[in-house]
């Protein structure tokens, strides 16, 4: 026999059910709790860089919306630096915290995130990737909570640069990470579990 | 040979034939919210390496105790009062300090505190039904509730869930979050469960299947359940040749 590794193995994902809103957003179901919802804005003060409002909807394989997912961004300021413990390359924006959660809009399921157009952050090995925000989404349904990104239609110089988006096979499955300026200034990007639109999700 | 200890690389990739698939025909709920494209496999960047901090101040003093957390001056939940206990490792073994854990579950009589759940157990006045709680130095949580009941869900015609409680994870990077339910020792549903049927191997339910502690029992009072967590670790590494893509 070899000798034994000593690793674990991380925790086997569940679905959040369709109750997750009780444990992660209990405010937004009438549970009066905690003082209010975390995530619920992304800005404690007057932030630096373009201000953004990101609007979508998650749609299953028949293209019916979710009205029970939860979902999740996180990303740098516009200088690309994130609000976390773990950055080291310099002083982040100090009224934005980086991350945002949703739980759609109860009837429509639609999901809002008032924010700004993040800055660019290095890939590790030294290029630039194009801004973008991580996405993350969990819902009934979804046994392994999905992780995404969200691009900008309108970067275009720097998602034809970007180390990720130009190393995927699918070329045409790209728009699928991109959120698109709509005539009213929002920006808009839904995501789709399944069928032809499907979005790429990552394993990252 | 060099003196210093080893870097933080990005994160171990996550297991993918160890963790549920997406596609469990059997819950039936996954057919239509199943990707079925192959996922984009890349290392972590700081994108995925960071993550919000959550400080210890966010915490109220009734946050962890469910038995009161939502109940009137001088009453309390009703069902069996547990505690839950445990610690948040990393896959290195290393306990996660300031990990935020959110959990949320139904009453004793199986009864969410939802708009959207029609079941005709009686809400509890007193009972919200969720919590929340950072980890301190070592990784270590606890909780006190009440045990909550296992209830029927549309599904199969006659499915239910085992009694559980839902546990929300956020460690020190946007990779390891992660989502899961622990269940209690000894529930017979455990084994007749579609949600718990995701689960490929005996021993990944057994990883979210919590023991009764005696030694954490409060005598007279509450029962105790232990249940560890482990999230997604960083790797060690003297090397650091990343070429492109990896």
């Amino acid at each position: 026999m070899v000798q034994k590794m000593d690793y674990l193995r991380e925790s086997p994902s569940q679905t959040a059910g369709p109750y997750v809103h009780i444990g992660c957003t209990p405010n937004f179901t009438g549970l009066n709790m905690y003082g209010g919802d975390l995530g619920t804005s992304m800005k404690t003060g007057p932030v630096q860089g373009t201000e953004i409002t990101i609007k979508g909807t998650v749609f299953d394989g028949t293209g019916t919306p979710l009205r029970d997912a939860m979902i999740e961004i996180w990303q740098p300021d516009a200088a690309g630096l994130f609000p976390s413990a773990n950055e080291t390359r310099g002083t982040p924006d100090p009224n934005f915290t980086g991350w945002g959660r949703s739980a759609g809009d109860m009837d429509t399921g639609e999901f809002t995130f008032e924010t700004v157009k993040p800055g660019a952050v290095p890939f590790p090995d030294g290029r630039m990737q194009a801004p973008h925000i991580t996405a993350w989404i969990v819902a009934r349904g979804i046994n392994i909570g999905l992780h995404s990104r969200i691009y900008f239609a309108d970067e275009e110089q720097a998602n034809a640069a970007d180390p990720i988006l130009t190393r995927i096979e699918h070329q045409n499955r790209i728009p699928t990470l991109l959120a698109q300026k709509q005539a009213d200034g929002t920006y808009r990007f839904d995501i789709h579990l399944q069928g032809p639109n499907e979005t790429i999700f990552f394993d990252i | 040979m060099s003196t210093t200890p080893p870097k933080t690389g990005g994160f171990i990739p996550r297991d993918r034939v160890w963790q549920p698939d997406a596609l469990t025909p059997p819950y039936k709920t996954s057919i239509k919210r199943s990707p079925q494209a192959a996922l984009l496999s890349f290392p972590s960047t700081l994108s995925e390496e960071t993550s919000p901090v959550f400080g210890h101040n966010l915490i109220g003093k009734l946050d962890n105790d469910l038995i009161h957390n939502y109940a009137k001056d001088g009453e309390s939940a009703i069902g069996p009062r547990i505690i839950v206990h445990g610690r948040v490792l990393d896959e290195n073994g290393r306990g996660v300090a300031g990990a935020l854990l959110e959990f949320w579950q139904a009453n004793a009589g199986g009864r969410y505190r939802h708009k959207k759940e029609s079941y005709l157990a009686p809400l509890d006045p007193n009972f919200g039904g969720c919590g929340r709680t950072i980890t301190g130095e070592d990784g270590s949580y606890e909780f006190a509730t009440i045990m909550p009941g296992p209830y029927p869900w549309p599904n199969g015609m006659n499915d239910w869930r085992p009694a559980h409680i839902h546990f929300s994870i956020f460690g020190h990077g946007f990779a390891q979050r992660l989502i899961t339910q622990m269940y209690f020792e000894g529930d017979p549903h455990i084994k007749l469960c579609p949600i718990v049927g995701i689960l490929k191997t005996q021993e990944a339910i057994d990883a979210l299947t919590a023991p009764l502690d005696m030694n954490r029992t409060v005598p007279m009072d509450s029962r105790a359940f232990k249940f560890d967590m482990v999230i997604r670790g960083r790797r060690q590494t003297y090397f650091e040749n990343r070429k492109e893509g990896l």
